[in-house]
């Protein structure tokens, strides 16, 4: 499927900037290289103020990149008016707060047919389904059955779990190719969770729906991700296979995440200080290096790269698929010879 | 039920406590015979679901539940029976004996008031006494203990991350130098690396001041983390309770081990692209299903299951309410 055309979605370089009330450049997004193949699911995982949030915008054609740029099927994303309605057909976005996002006047139905009608589907779509045909299959592929059962319910009728369907179904009603998803469970309780997880790979299997999820739970990731994109402070930090990015970590602050995941008991936790550092004041050198625990315990003074680390910037990591790693540290000890 | 609480006056004791609201749709039994006892310096958690009663439970602790909600059971803090004392008593029990972190705390600082000021509002309440640079040292104080410099007391909410505004909540229910803190859900919409944060200040503070600590989630990896005791409630009832090391690792619920298996442990081949999850919703309480609440969500329910509400029995050394715990 994917042969002819290569990544479904695609950022190369991509720099998004806003300017602060004082009048400073914020880099929110400083240089970012991302390839989404279709039906993958991929993980971008960051506490707040890394610019997950703000990629996945960018991805979605909301925010428009400063430097680089965003291409849908090998082309550049147009951002006329036209243009974006046709993309967002495409591509879907699932919104962090269920509850907050759905319109406490409108019923169930009125809320996944509404997408259909700004599509113009509502007549009959490619397989000759009237609007509430259309409606009744998103919700019974989000897993609300009997769908009719609930055409009628207001948001304040439904349970935590029953709206984040809801949202999902408004999203499938109009067959996306890939479905974006801000926090997709991160206001639900545990026990639901998981059947919403299960739920995303269950429509990428049958529909071959590609989801890109953005989280800062690396137990989600574990749950369902292909792949894993590591931000911190505006650029992707590490990024390989979920495999390798959870169980064998290259980058320092990949390795710290983890190691303050509750459940994982054999790690030392590395609890870093501080938060992510303004975006209007980026250090200089490794962005990371201020808050480093292999600069702190003197790792990165041994292995002779302390100076790199505070002076040299590291380059944008290349979308590439392999497992790499943006610092200076694993740069030396991943050329050393072993032992 | 630990050796501990025997001998030393628990901070908090719950005997049988239930509360019943009355709703025009009829009772609405949220919390149904609750045992509980927390002694100094120790941390117990309550995990549960939404609506499963914990939140209801926890307001009963300073007689903050709303009027017409129908309290049955003694609540003991510090000795003294909440739902009966005078209002005199309960006034000076609640922020200097007893304090809560409310849920969705962040959002409940005044946005047009500096910190410093919020912090010193209860202090001068309580201690009208203190002169006003007197309560300055305090509040500034209570900033360094919980991680902020003092200088934070000029700032507003706005100012704040969601990390910082969480500090200045717990530093709010410290500032009466209470023995008793409860924390509902206190790190839910935080970070992972800002809940580490949180989750440490809190073992500091219990190891400091050596307080009580009564901590409600619904993520039982949270719990197991921070917690010496932990208590699962489903449907308005105790399910197990036992250390958190027991009650997270080797469950004997089968609703404990759906909480527990929610949160996968990364590098668990298990759990690769197969995220664990508990069908359907917890039951109406007011059309609670016969027998075992929890069995219409069970994957181990039979037949005698329906038959009568399991009661909360010893099963391998700890508490558990379900007739098939014993089973393997």
């Amino acid at each position: 499927m994917s042969s002819e055309t290569g990544p479904l979605l695609e950022a190369r370089g991509v720099a998004v900037e806003f300017v602060t009330r004082g009048g400073h450049a914020a880099r929110a997004l400083d240089g970012v290289d991302l390839s989404v193949p279709r039906g993958e699911v991929l993980a971008i995982v960051g506490e707040s103020g890394s610019g997950k949030t703000t990629l996945a915008r960018t991805l979605l054609g909301l925010e428009k990149p400063t430097r680089g740029e965003v291409l849908f099927e090998g082309r550049p994303l147009d951002y006329s008016v036209r243009a974006m309605r046709a993309y967002r057909r495409r591509v879907q976005m699932v919104l962090q707060d269920a509850a907050g996002s759905l319109n406490p006047r409108q019923t169930v139905y009125e809320s996944v047919a509404e997408g259909i009608r700004l599509h113009r589907l509502d007549r009959t779509d490619e397989q000759g389904r009237s609007e509430a045909e259309q409606v009744a299959a998103a919700l019974s592929e989000a897993g609300l059955r009997p769908p009719e059962r609930l055409f009628l319910r207001y948001p304040h009728e439904l349970s935590g779990g029953q709206k984040q369907r809801v949202l999902i179904a408004g999203a499938l009603a109009l067959r996306p190719e890939l479905v974006l998803a801000d926090e997709p469970v991160s206001s639900l309780d545990a026990s639901i969770r998981g059947e919403i997880l299960a739920l995303l790979l269950r429509l990428r299997q049958e529909l071959g729906m590609g989801v890109v999820v953005v989280t800062h739970d690396l137990g989600l990731a574990w749950n369902i991700a292909d792949r894993i994109a590591v931000m911190y402070l505006g650029r992707v930090v590490e990024c390989g296979t979920t495999e390798e990015v959870l169980t064998a970590p290259k980058h320092p602050y990949t390795k710290a995440l983890l190691s303050v995941v509750p459940e994982i008991e054999d790690l030392e936790p590395v609890v870093l200080t501080g938060e992510v550092p303004d975006p209007s004041r980026i250090p200089f050198g490794c962005r990371f290096h201020p808050r480093c625990p292999a600069r702190a315990d003197g790792t990165t003074e041994r292995a002779g790269v302390d100076e790199a680390c505070r002076l040299e910037p590291l380059e944008v990591l290349p979308a590439t698929g392999e497992h790499r790693a943006a610092c200076h540290l694993d740069r030396v000890l991943s050329t050393a010879p072993p032992g | 039920m630990s050796a501990v609480s025997e001998e030393v006056e628990p901070l908090l004791a719950l005997r049988g406590v239930s509360v019943t609201y009355h709703t025009a749709e009829g009772p609405l039994p949220a919390v149904r015979g609750v045992d509980l006892t927390l002694a100094p310096g120790e941390v117990v958690g309550l995990a549960g679901e939404s609506g499963c009663g914990k939140s209801t439970l926890v307001s009963t602790v300073l007689r903050l539940q709303p009027t017409g909600a129908e309290v049955d059971g003694e609540v003991l803090v510090l000795g003294q029976d909440v739902q009966t004392i005078s209002w005199g008593k309960l006034r000076a029990l609640r922020w200097a004996g007893a304090s809560i972190v409310f849920q969705g705390a962040l959002h409940s600082l005044n946005p047009v008031q500096r910190i410093g000021r919020q912090i010193a509002e209860p202090i001068t309440l309580h201690e009208p006494e203190l002169r006003p640079e007197q309560v300055q040292r305090r509040v500034d104080e209570l900033l360094e203990q919980v991680g902020l410099s003092a200088s934070r007391a000029r700032s507003y909410p706005h100012q704040l991350s969601g990390g910082q505004k969480q500090r200045v909540m717990i530093a709010m229910a410290l500032a009466c130098r209470p023995q008793l803190i409860v924390a509902d859900e206190p790190t839910t919409a935080l970070d992972v690396m800002v809940q580490a944060q949180i989750l440490d200040l809190l073992r500091d503070l219990v190891r400091d001041l050596d307080v009580g600590l009564l901590i409600i989630s619904h993520d039982l990896s949270v719990l197991a983390d921070v917690c010496d005791r932990v208590l699962v409630m489903y449907a308005g009832r105790i399910v197990e309770a036992g250390t958190a090391g027991e009650v997270f690792v080797e469950p004997l619920h089968p609703y404990t081990a759906a909480l527990s298996g929610a949160f996968p442990r990364i590098g668990d081949p298990a759990a690769r692209y197969a995220p664990a999850g508990l069908a359907g919703d917890p039951p109406d309480p007011r059309s609670l299903p016969e027998g075992c609440s929890f069995a219409p969500r069970c994957s181990r329910a039979v037949d005698r299951c329906t038959h009568a509400e399991p009661p909360l029995v010893e099963v391998h050394g700890r508490p558990v309410a379900c007739i098939r715990a014993g089973e393997s």
